[in-house]
C-alpha cells in the first residue's frame, strides 16, 4: 500500500516503523529535518520536508497515486486541511486524521463527504483514557483489549503461584471453569519467548498469558491464574493534561480519585470542570510529602500521566515505594517500555503502541473491525470479519479445525450477534462472524488477511 | 561489526554474481571460440568461494549496520575484480598476468575503461564480450543491481546502497522504497542501453558491435572490441549515436525516472546539474572546433566531428577514441582531459567528481566574495532555486580536499617508478575519475607501465568508482575500534 504519514512525531514515527517493516510504501512528511533524516537512516521510507498541508509538498510525497493519507500532525488544523487537499486534488481512498481537541469532535456531523473530508478521526488521548479505564476494571490485567464493541476481551495477565491453574496443563482449564464459563488461552510468553498454547501446556509462574473470554467471564478466568485481588477503588492520578483530566472525569463516577498537578491555573480550571467529588491537589507530583498528605500509602492505583517519561518513571517507583498497590505510568519512549514494566513499575502505558492499533484497522487488507498491537508491535490481535460461502471463503462454513490457519496464529473467539463464542475445534463459521486471531509473528499477517479475503469468480 | 553477516551477504552476492559468467559462455558457444574452459572454471572458482564464505555463517541473521555497509561494499568490489580477473587469467587469449587481469578486470567494474590489452581485434569474440559486460554491470552499481534483486538485504540494503551512490546528497529515493529505486534504475538502465544498441546497430555495427558497444556507452566505460576504438568504425552515424548516448547517460538517473513518469522533457531544462554541464560542453566545444581550424590540425567538418566526439567522449569521462586527442596541439589535450575531473552529474554513471560538487564549489567562492563586499550578509547556497544545506557543501569540501591529497599522493609514487611527469599525472586523473585514457605513455593503453604503477591506479580507480570515503574509511582507526 502507498501510505503517506503527516508528522513524524511519535505516533508518525511509529506507525511508519511498523508499516515500513510491512512491506508498504511509506512517505513521511515533516517541518522538521533533522528529525526526517533520523527516520530515514533507521527505515526503509522516503521523507519530504515541508508543510504537510501544502498542496505541492502533498504531491511531492507521492500524493497523486497514494492509497492513504494518515495526518498525525501536532494541529489538528493542519491535519483537517491535509485531508480536504488530499480529497480535493488527489481523491486518496482513505484519510485518517488524528483531531485531540473534543470541540472539532462533537460535531460528527461536521466531517464527512459532504464536509470536512476525514474518513476516520483517532484521538490519541481519549484511546489512552479508555484502555486506562479498562486496565482499572480488571485488576491484576496487564493489558485488556475489547474486541466486537466489548462484547469479548483479549486480556494479559502474568501468572503467579497461587493460581489454581499454575503447574497445570491447559487441558485442566475447562476441567476447572465452572459451567457457562468458557476461554482460550491465545499465547503464551515466558522470558520474552512467544510459545504456541497446545492442550498439554504447562503454565508456569511468571508466564505472561493472554486468553480470550466474554466480559461477563474475564475476573473468573483471571482467579485460576492468580490469586483474585480486591478491586480498586481510590486513585490517584499524576498530572492534569489531556489523558489526566479526561481520565479523571471517566473514573469520576466508580472511584475515589484524587489529581495532582503542578500548575495552578490548571488546578483551578480542572477543580471547576470535574465534579466535587475528586479532589484537585496542587504541587510537585515527585514531592514526597504531597504525596503522603494524599494518602498514598491507601491508595490502590497511582496513575503517572504527564508528558515527562523521566518524571512519569520517577513519581511511580516513588509511589510504589511510598505503599501505592499498583502504578501504571504513561511512557512516551518505546524504548523505555520495556526497562521500566516489571521493576518497580507494574504497567508501563505507551500512547503510541495503542493508538497504532486503531490505525493499523485501515490498513489491514480484508474486512476488518479491529486491530491491537501487541508486544511492541512484535505480535498482533485481529478482529476480522468472515463473508461469503463455501466456495468463496476459504474460512466460512469451516469448522475451526478445518482451517489452514498460517503458523503462529490462533483463533481466539468468534462473535455471532450479541453472543461470544470460544474458538473450539467444532465450531463452524458463518458469513459475518467477527473471528478474533492472535497472530504471534508479524510476518503472517499478510497469509491471515489471504485467508479473510473473499475470492471472486465463483459465481 | 559484524563478521558473519558480513560474509553471508558475501557470500550470496558472489554465488548470484556468477551467473554474470553465463552470457559469455554463451557467447563463446556461439562462436566456438577458445575462451569456453576459462569461462566455465571461472564460474565454478567463483561460486564455490560464494558458497564456501556463505555456508558457515547462513543462518546468522542481523540487521546491517552503517559500518558493516561499507565493508560489504569495498570487499564486494575487491572480490568481484579479482572473480572477474579469473577469465582474463585463465583463457589462453589473451592469457594475462595476474597483474595484468586485476587491473583490466577493475577498470572494467569500476567503468573506468583504461585496458593493458593491445590486439583486441584477434582475442576470443567470448573474452571481448565478457570485458563489456563487466563495464555494464559496474555502470549502475553492482551493489545498487544487488539491492534491487535480493529483496533479503532489507533495510541493510539502503546501508549498502548509499555507499555505492554517487554524489554528495546520498539519501535522495526515487521511490518510497530503497527495493523500488534500485529496480526503477535499473529498468532505466537496461532501457537505455537497449535503445543504445539498436541506434549503433542501425547505424552501422554488426550486432555484436552493437550490443556491446551500447554496454560500455551507457555505462560510461569506454572499453571496445577494437584497438582503434570508435575509431574502427570511421563512422559519422555511429559517432553521432555514441555522442548521444554519452549525454544521456551522464544525466542524473533520477531525471529519466521524472521523463518516464511524467511523460515530459522539460525537467531537463530546469536542473541545474544539466544546463551546467551542457553549458560547459557548447563553451568548450567552440574553444576546440575554433582551436582545431586554426591550428590546421582538421578541414572544418572533420575538426566538428571528431573535436565533438572526443570532447563529450572525455568530458563525460567515457574515454572513447575516434582520434587520438592527446596529440592535438597546444592546450587542448589538457582542456579534454580537466573536463574530466568535472565528469557526469550526481546519480548517473558518469565519473570525476561530479558536476554538482564542482557547482557547489564554485557557489562557495561566489558567496565568499559576496562575504567581503556584505560581511553581515546571510548568504544560502543555491542549486536551482533551492538551498542547499551547509553540511552538504561542507562534506564536498572534504570531499575535494581529500581527493586532492590522494592525487597529489599517487603522483608522486608514480613518478617515483619512473614515469614521466605528465603520464604520471594522467594516468592517476584517468583513474581516479573513471576516464580511461589518459596523456603521454597511457594515451592508449596501459600495456607499458610497471606492475606495481598497475597497483596504485586499481586502488585510484576503486577510489573514484566508491566516491573515496566509502574505500578509505576503512583505512581509519576509528572504523575499526570497538
Amino acid at each position: 500500500m502507498k501510505i503517506i504519514i503527516l508528522g513524524a512525531g511519535q505516533v508518525g514515527g511509529t506507525l511508519a516503523e511498523h508499516l515500513a517493516t510491512e512491506g508498504n510504501d511509506i512517505t513521511v512528511v515533516d517541518t522538521d529535518g533533522p528529525r526526517l533524516k533520523e527516520l530515514q537512516n533507521r527505515l526503509d521510507i522516503r521523507t519530504v520536508l515541508g508543510k504537510a498541508s501544502f498542496p505541492n509538498v502533498l504531491r511531492q510525497a507521492g500524493g497523486d497515486d497514494a492509497d492513504m493519507l494518515v495526518a498525525v500532525t501536532n494541529s489538528d488544523e493542519v491535519n483537517m486541511i491535509a485531508c480536504q487537499v488530499a480529497h480535493s486534488l488527489f481523491k486518496t481512498p482513505t484519510k485518517i486524521s488524528r483531531i485531540r481537541a473534543q470541540d472539532y469532535t462533537q460535531y460528527k456531523e461536521m466531517f464527512g463527504n459532504t464536509g470536512i473530508p476525514v474518513d476516520v478521526f483517532i484521538s490519541p488521548e481519549q484511546l489512552v483514557t479508555n484502555y486506562i479505564k479498562r486496565l482499572l476494571e480488571f485488576p491484576g490485567a496487564l493489558q485488556v483489549l475489547d474486541f466486537a464493541n466489548a462484547k469479548a476481551k483479549l486480556v494479559g495477565v502474568k501468572a503467579y503461584y497461587g493460581g489454581p491453574l499454575v503447574g497445570q496443563e491447559l487441558r485442566y482449564l475447562r476441567e476447572h471453569l465452572r459451567s457457562g464459563v468458557d476461554t482460550r488461552v491465545a499465547a503464551i510468553y515466558r522470558k520474552g519467548q512467544a510459545i504456541m498454547p497446545q492442550a498439554n501446556t504447562v503454565i508456569e509462574a511468571d508466564d505472561e498469558v493472554f486468553f480470550i473470554a466474554a466480559k461477563k467471564d474475564i475476573r473468573t478466568v483471571m482467579a485460576e491464574l492468580r490469586r483474585s485481588e480486591a478491586p480498586y477503588k481510590r486513585v490517584i492520578i499524576a498530572g492534569g493534561g489531556n489523558i489526566g483530566a479526561r481520565l479523571a472525569q471517566v473514573l469520576e463516577p466508580f472511584y475515589s480519585v484524587k489529581l495532582i498537578d503542578h500548575n495552578l491555573k490548571r488546578c483551578m480550571r480542572l477543580s471547576e470542570k470535574v465534579k466535587s467529588k475528586t479532589i484537585i491537589l496542587n504541587g510537585s507530583v515527585t514531592d514526597k510529602e504531597l504525596l503522603l498528605e494524599a494518602n498514598i500509602e491507601n491508595t490502590d492505583v497511582f496513575c503517572a500521566l504527564t508528558n515527562d517519561d523521566e518524571v512519569n518513571v520517577m513519581s511511580s517507583m516513588l509511589a510504589k515505594q511510598l505503599g501505592a498497590r499498583k502504578v501504571m505510568t504513561l511512557i512516551n519512549k518505546a524504548e523505555y517500555v520495556d526497562l521500566v514494566q516489571g521493576e518497580g513499575i507494574d504497567i508501563a502505558i505507551s500512547p503510541s503502541l495503542t493508538t497504532i492499533g486503531s490505525l493499523l484497522t485501515h490498513v489491514r487488507r480484508g474486512d476488518v473491525a479491529n486491530v491491537h498491537s501487541l508486544r511492541r508491535g512484535a505480535a498482533e490481535a485481529i478482529e476480522a470479519i468472515a463473508h461469503g460461502d463455501k466456495t468463496t471463503s476459504k474460512v466460512v462454513g469451516r469448522r475451526l479445525d478445518e482451517i489452514a490457519l498460517p503458523e503462529g496464529t490462533t483463533i481466539g473467539a468468534i462473535v455471532r450477534d450479541e453472543q461470544v463464542k470460544i474458538a473450539h475445534g467444532d465450531v463452524v463459521i458463518e458469513s459475518d462472524d467477527h473471528v478474533i486471531l492472535f497472530v504471534l509473528d508479524k510476518k503472517r499477517i499478510p497469509d491471515v488477511e489471504r485467508l479473510f479475503q473473499v475470492e471472486l469468480g465463483f459465481f | 561489526m559484524h563478521p558473519a553477516i558480513i560474509f553471508r551477504i558475501l557470500g550470496i552476492l558472489l554465488m548470484v554474481f556468477s551467473i554474470a559468467l553465463i552470457p559469455p559462455i554463451v557467447v563463446s558457444l556461439i562462436y566456438q571460440d577458445s575462451a569456453l574452459n576459462a569461462f566455465l572454471s571461472a564460474l565454478g572458482i567463483t561460486f564455490a568461494t560464494g558458497a564456501v564464505f556463505w555456508f558457515p555463517v547462513r543462518h546468522r541473521r542481523q540487521e546491517l549496520r552503517t559500518r558493516d555497509g561499507f565493508v560489504v561494499t569495498a570487499l564486494f568490489w575487491m572480490v568481484l575484480a579479482l572473480s572477474g580477473s579469473l577469465p582474463l587469467m585463465l583463457a589462453e587469449s589473451p592469457g594475462l598476468s595476474f597483474t595484468d587481469a586485476f587491473f583490466e578486470s577493475l577498470s572494467g567494474w569500476t567503468t573506468t575503461g583504461a585496458t593493458v590489452i593491445t590486439g583486441l581485434d584477434d582475442l576470443p569474440h567470448s573474452i571481448l564480450f565478457y570485458r563489456q559486460l563487466l563495464q555494464w554491470l559496474g555502470g549502475m552499481g553492482i551493489i545498487v543491481l544487488a539491492v534491487a534483486i535480493l529483496p533479503m538485504l532489507g533495510i541493510g540494503g539502503m546501508q549498502l546502497y548509499r555507499t555505492e551512490t554517487p554524489g554528495p546528497m546520498k539519501d535522495n529515493k526515487l521511490t518510497p522504497r530503497i527495493t523500488e529505486t534500485a529496480k526503477t534504475l535499473w529498468y532505466i538502465y537496461l532501457a537505455l542501453t537497449i535503445a543504445c544498441a539498436i541506434g549503433f546497430y542501425l547505424a552501422g555495427m554488426n550486432l555484436f558491435d552493437a550490443i556491446c558497444h551500447a554496454f560500455s556507452t551507457v555505462a560510461i566505460g569506454g572499453f571496445s572490441t577494437h584497438d582503434a576504438s570508435i575509431g574502427y568504425f570511421d563512422s559519422g552515424p555511429i559517432e553521432s549515436v555514441a555522442i548521444f548516448f554519452m549525454i544521456i547517460s551522464a544525466f542524473n538517473f533520477a531525471l529519466h525516472f521524472y521523463t518516464w513518469r511524467f511523460r515530459s522533457i522539460k525537467h531537463y531544462f530546469a536542473d541545474a546539474e544539466v544546463r551546467t554541464l551542457l553549458g560547459v560542453l557548447f563553451i568548450a566545444g567552440i574553444v576546440t572546433f575554433v582551436t582545431l581550424v586554426t591550428s590546421n590540425s582538421y578541414e572544418p567538418n572533420e575538426a566538428l566531428r571528431f573535436g565533438i566526439f572526443e570532447l563529450v567522449s572525455i568530458a563525460t569521462t567515457t574515454g572513447f577514441a575516434a582520434a587520438d586527442f592527446s596529440l592535438w596541439p597546444v592546450f587542448l589535450p589538457f582542456l579534454l582531459f580537466f573536463l574530466a575531473f568535472m565528469g557526469g552529474c550526481a546519480g548517473s554513471t558518469g565519473g570525476g567528481l561530479k558536476v554538482i560538487r564542482v557547482l557547489l564549489i564554485y557557489k562557495q567562492g561566489g558567496r565568499e566574495m559576496k562575504r567581503l563586499i556584505h560581511p553581515n550578509a546571510i548568504i544560502p547556497i543555491r542549486i536551482g532555486g533551492r538551498p542547499i544545506d551547509d553540511r552538504v557543501v561542507e562534506a564536498v569540501w572534504g570531499f575535494f580536499s581529500v581527493y586532492l591529497i590522494l592525487y597529489l599522493i599517487m603522483t608522486i609514487l608514480l613518478l617515483a617508478t619512473g614515469l614521466d611527469f605528465v603520464t604520471a599525472f594522467s594516468a592517476v586523473g584517468a583513474c581516479i575519475n573513471n576516464l580511461g585514457p589518459g596523456l603521454g605513455d597511457v594515451s592508449a593503453h596501459y600495456g607499458e607501465i610497471n606492475d606495481f604503477a598497475k597497483w596504485v591506479l586499481s586502488f585510484a580507480m576503486l577510489l573514484g568508482r566508491l566516491e573515496i570515503f566509502t574505500l578509505l574509511v576503512l583505512f581509519t582507526p576509528a572504523f575499526w575500534r570497538q
